[in-house]
């Protein structure tokens, strides 16, 4: 099983900076998110890795081999890009024989692999049909068996599930996680869908604009962001502009415009600075009665979505800052839903959930936007 | 290990391709795109020459004009006439006698375009329509051009469109027409601006053909002199300067044109902004459309189809007169005849053969950017150069370098024969390689398959036919190849130039042999064509 190490590895593409000093540490047999906005540099860092593409400088090695001299073929990797690039011409089980028949095996050999992995992914029945007449679900799962039957240890997945529709997307994703974790396949899933990334890595690697943001596991990146552009793209969050006003023993008291103050378990700012406070968005609540411990700002209710499991209001307050409340709807103890537009509440921001960030030298809308 | 393995080792090896992609680079330019320019400029002193002769000027002049107006106003006509059977071939399909028009429109295809000269000549003649008039409807001279320069450019133009409104989504115009628009005003202004592109290339395509085309058009020329006529008769009298200032003209002044459309096809805006409701609604009332769809079967089966297949006639005479007999015992004429047809083949097997092996490399290197991108749209554009530059100012041009350097004619024939095909498979290959998504060669790649294997698998698997329909482009393109062939070579004559030779009167020939020559040069294309075409089903 491979393991891969990429040090500052850069590439430009005529006035795009795609990828910028990534260094990257993925072991074995580990399952890894590539997560970030469309033109973030996710398929650029896959193709690298796939040799289709090569770096303009860094050092990339599989199993401590560098592999700047290798050709695509010989690296051991198995690259499935978006759509999939199913062979049109080739049958199912051409398309999965094509690895083995390439490397030189026999062809009884080679259809006996390609039809072993053609059971593991329920698709025996198909092996005469040809991929146009599939749907996208079984092109997704002819194309992952036709990397598995290469024989690689290497997966490389670019948006594997895009092409489906919400609900196989949900299905697949375990379905994935399980299969990859019971070959013992070393794994690159590229995603721009951070639910996705959360359910189906061991360890996220958040790009923007060509950058590493932030590595780590799914818990550990939504607990612990580590900047606003993290905090916003995973999870979804409320930031609100504000300077710190006093420093506390054990927390700080931000001043918001229009003298609203909030109190935050978090001393790394000194008074004066410009600073971002950020909060989840489901772990803000709103009531109708005040309690300044606990950080109840007055607000007013403008929008309330229902979502299923969740109840989504919009509150706006006083200094016109919107704050967005995800409450659980088994919460709701009523049979209707609590507050109603323009209904006065209070928005509950508990301290030890808000965090604080120094405000961006661009601006708070660059450092939010996600395409 | 087989030499196919050995080869797929060696396709992995950067240096060996690098040396393809070179040799495809060189042979491009030293054999196809530089000796048409230099042959000329090697004799540029002579040029001047001509500007002493005014009568000689002026009679070049205005061979120069009467070409570029010919093809100027055919290529519109064929536009405007080509489109509604385009139209209906493509929309109709389902209706029994359109496919039967979809097959009939390859037919001066198939016909090689002296024969299809011979045939028009006799069609308006005498002999054929004008012998229930009084007087003859169009005798040799410049309408009779027109109309044969119709004849065959315009299936290129319902072949172009068919293609393109094929794929057009049409779904585009029922959306025009949800939103209040009429059939008329939704074509013309939603349908025509996405299939401008289409429109430009087959004018383009239109043109050049008739800028270009010589052995038939010397056949119903008469006295009349367009360009190409003329570098025919003054090579026939030994006139150099002459020869030289019409080709450079030529050969200038269309690369010009041809730049200039290129440029500004893609700016050009078909007018959608003003909509003439009521009129363009009466357009579109189903009587309007039918006597439209009436006057393109017309205008279709009397200046195209039938004047086409005219030659027939005199050929099945011959079938009883005794001339097939001769023709079959290859006495008198017919030795030289089949000397000739053998003669054709072997050269455009010749060009073919090196046209596919230098020209892949070439493709491939253009399609999939394997240079910069600057380099490879230089390229793109050079690879035109052959078809839009008439051929016999072509052959002239090459005749005047590749004599310079003492190379036996017949690899000069088959040199000038790859140079005036080189533009029909290259095209045909960087468009169907465009289509085919590279990821699907990139994925074979990590699967472990080496480049060589990888473009016998799956590459050429995805652009067969259209590999296939490239190489019979080229073949048939250069056994009908005249103007070149007559510039370039006094020794060997291929079947057309020996087709225009008897109709000319050069050699004396009766009707009925002319007739059966070229039926039996019409009939060896055909069935060169459909052996292609159970090739390519097989190949499928």
């Amino acid at each position: 099983m491979p393991s891969i190490q990429m040090t500052n590895v850069t590439k430009r593409f005529k006035d795009i900076q795609a990828l910028d000093r990534v260094s990257l540490n993925i072991q074995n047999g580990e399952y890894v998110c590539i997560l970030g906005p469309t033109g973030s540099g996710k398929t650029t860092l896959l193709r690298l890795i796939a040799g289709l593409t090569s770096p303009d400088s860094g050092k990339l090695t599989i199993d401590e081999r560098p592999v700047d001299t290798l050709e695509p073929e010989d690296r051991g990797v198995a690259y499935v890009p978006q759509q999939y690039a199913l062979f049109p011409h080739l049958t199912v089980l051409e398309n999965v024989a094509f690895s083995p028949l390439a490397r030189g095996h026999g062809r009884s050999e080679a259809y006996e692999t390609a039809r072993k992995v053609l059971r593991m992914v329920k698709l025996a029945s198909r092996e005469g049909a040809l991929p146009h007449e599939l749907s996208g679900g079984m092109q997704q799962r002819v194309a992952l068996a036709r990397g598995i039957a290469s024989g690689a240890s290497l997966l490389l997945l670019d948006e594997p599930l895009g092409a489906l529709d919400a609900r196989l997307r949900m299905e697949l994703r375990i379905e994935l996680r399980r299969m990859m974790k019971n070959l013992s396949l070393t794994v690159i899933h590229v995603t721009h869908d951070q639910e996705e990334a959360m359910t189906i890595a061991d360890t996220i690697v958040v790009l923007k604009d060509g950058t590493v943001q932030q590595i780590g596991s799914p818990f550990h990146i939504y607990q612990d962001p580590t900047s606003i552009f993290v905090a916003n793209f995973v999870g979804g969050s409320n930031f609100l502009p504000g300077v710190v006003a006093k420093t506390e023993r054990a927390a700080s008291i931000v001043e918001l415009s229009e003298g609203i103050r909030i109190r935050v378990v978090d001393r790394s700012y000194h008074r004066g600075e410009s600073v971002i406070v950020t909060v989840r968005r489901e772990a803000t609540t709103l009531t109708s009665h005040a309690n300044a411990k606990e950080n109840g700002v007055p607000a007013r209710v403008k929008n309330v979505s229902f979502l299923g499991s969740f109840v989504e209001y919009g509150a706006v307050l006083d200094n016109r800052e919107t704050v967005i409340s995800k409450i659980p709807t088994s919460l709701v103890a009523d049979s209707r839903l609590p507050f109603e537009i323009d209904d006065r509440v209070f928005v509950i921001m508990n301290p030890e959930d808000c965090k604080l960030f120094s405000s961006p030298p661009l601006g708070l809308a660059n450092d939010l936007e996600t395409f | 290990m087989g030499l196919l393995d050995k080869l797929d080792k060696f396709s992995s090896n950067r240096h060996i391709t690098s040396i393809i992609y070179i040799f495809s680079v060189g042979f491009f330019l030293i054999i196809v795109f530089l000796p048409p320019l230099l042959g000329i400029l090697m004799k540029w002193s002579s040029i001047f020459q001509i500007f002493h002769q005014p009568e000689l000027l002026a009679r070049a002049q205005s061979a120069i004009f009467a070409s570029f107006a010919i093809a100027l106003g055919v290529s519109a006509l064929d536009i405007v006439a080509g489109l509604p059977l385009a139209w209906l071939i493509a929309r109709q399909s389902t209706k029994k006698y359109v496919s039967i028009l979809d097959t009939m429109a390859d037919i001066p295809f198939v016909i090689p375009t002296v024969a299809l000269g011979y045939s028009v000549l006799l069609f308006w003649s005498r002999e054929g329509i004008s012998a229930f008039t009084d007087h003859v409807l169009l005798s040799p001279g410049w309408m009779l051009i027109a109309v044969l320069h119709f004849a065959f450019s315009y299936p290129v133009v319902v072949r172009v469109m068919v293609g393109a409104l094929q794929d057009y989504e049409r779904t585009l115009e029922v959306a025009a027409r949800t939103l209040g628009a009429s059939p008329f005003t939704a074509i013309r202004t939603v349908s025509l601006s996405v299939l401008k592109p289409s429109l430009v290339s087959s004018f383009i395509l239109a043109f050049a053909r008739s800028l270009s085309e010589t052995g038939a058009t010397v056949m119903v020329a008469g006295t009349f002199e367009n360009g190409t006529v003329f570098i025919k008769n003054a090579s026939d009298a030994g006139l150099v300067s002459p020869l030289v200032y019409v080709s450079f003209v030529l050969i200038v002044t269309s690369t010009l044109i041809f730049v200039t459309i290129q440029v500004l096809g893609p700016k050009l805006r078909i007018p959608v902004t003003k909509v003439w409701p009521n009129l363009e609604k009466l357009l579109s009332i189903s009587n309007v459309t039918r006597s439209r769809d009436l006057l393109t079967l017309v205008v279709f089966l009397f200046f195209v189809i039938i004047p086409s297949l005219f030659v027939a006639l005199p050929g099945m005479k011959a079938l009883s007169d005794g001339t097939l007999g001769q023709a079959v015992s290859g006495s008198g004429v017919w030795a030289t005849y089949w000397k000739a047809i053998g003669l054709s083949y072997l050269v455009a097997f010749l060009a073919t053969l090196l046209n596919v092996v230098t020209g892949l490399p070439l493709s491939i290197l253009i399609a999939r950017k394997r240079v910069r991108t600057l380099e490879s749209t230089i390229l793109d554009a050079a690879v035109n150069v052959p078809i839009i530059v008439p051929s016999i100012a072509l052959g002239v041009s090459l005749r005047l370098f590749w004599g310079g350097l003492a190379i036996p004619e017949f690899w000069i024939l088959v040199l000038s024969h790859t140079t005036v095909t080189y533009t029909y498979f290259v095209r045909s290959m960087i468009s169907a390689l465009q289509r085919t998504p590279p990821e699907l060669e990139e994925v074979a790649r990590t699967l472990g398959g080496k480049p060589l294997t990888v473009f016998r698998k799956i590459t050429i698997s995805l652009t067969k036919y259209s590999m296939i329909s490239g190489i019979v482009m080229a073949f048939t393109r250069s056994v009908d190849e005249t103007g070149a062939t007559l510039a370039v070579s006094k020794q060997f004559k291929t079947a057309p130039v020996l087709l225009v030779d008897w109709v000319k009167g050069t050699v004396p020939v009766s009707p009925s042999a002319i007739g059966l020559g070229v039926g039996i040069l019409v009939l060896t294309s055909f069935i060169s064509l459909l052996a292609f075409k159970l090739a390519s089903r097989r190949a499928h």
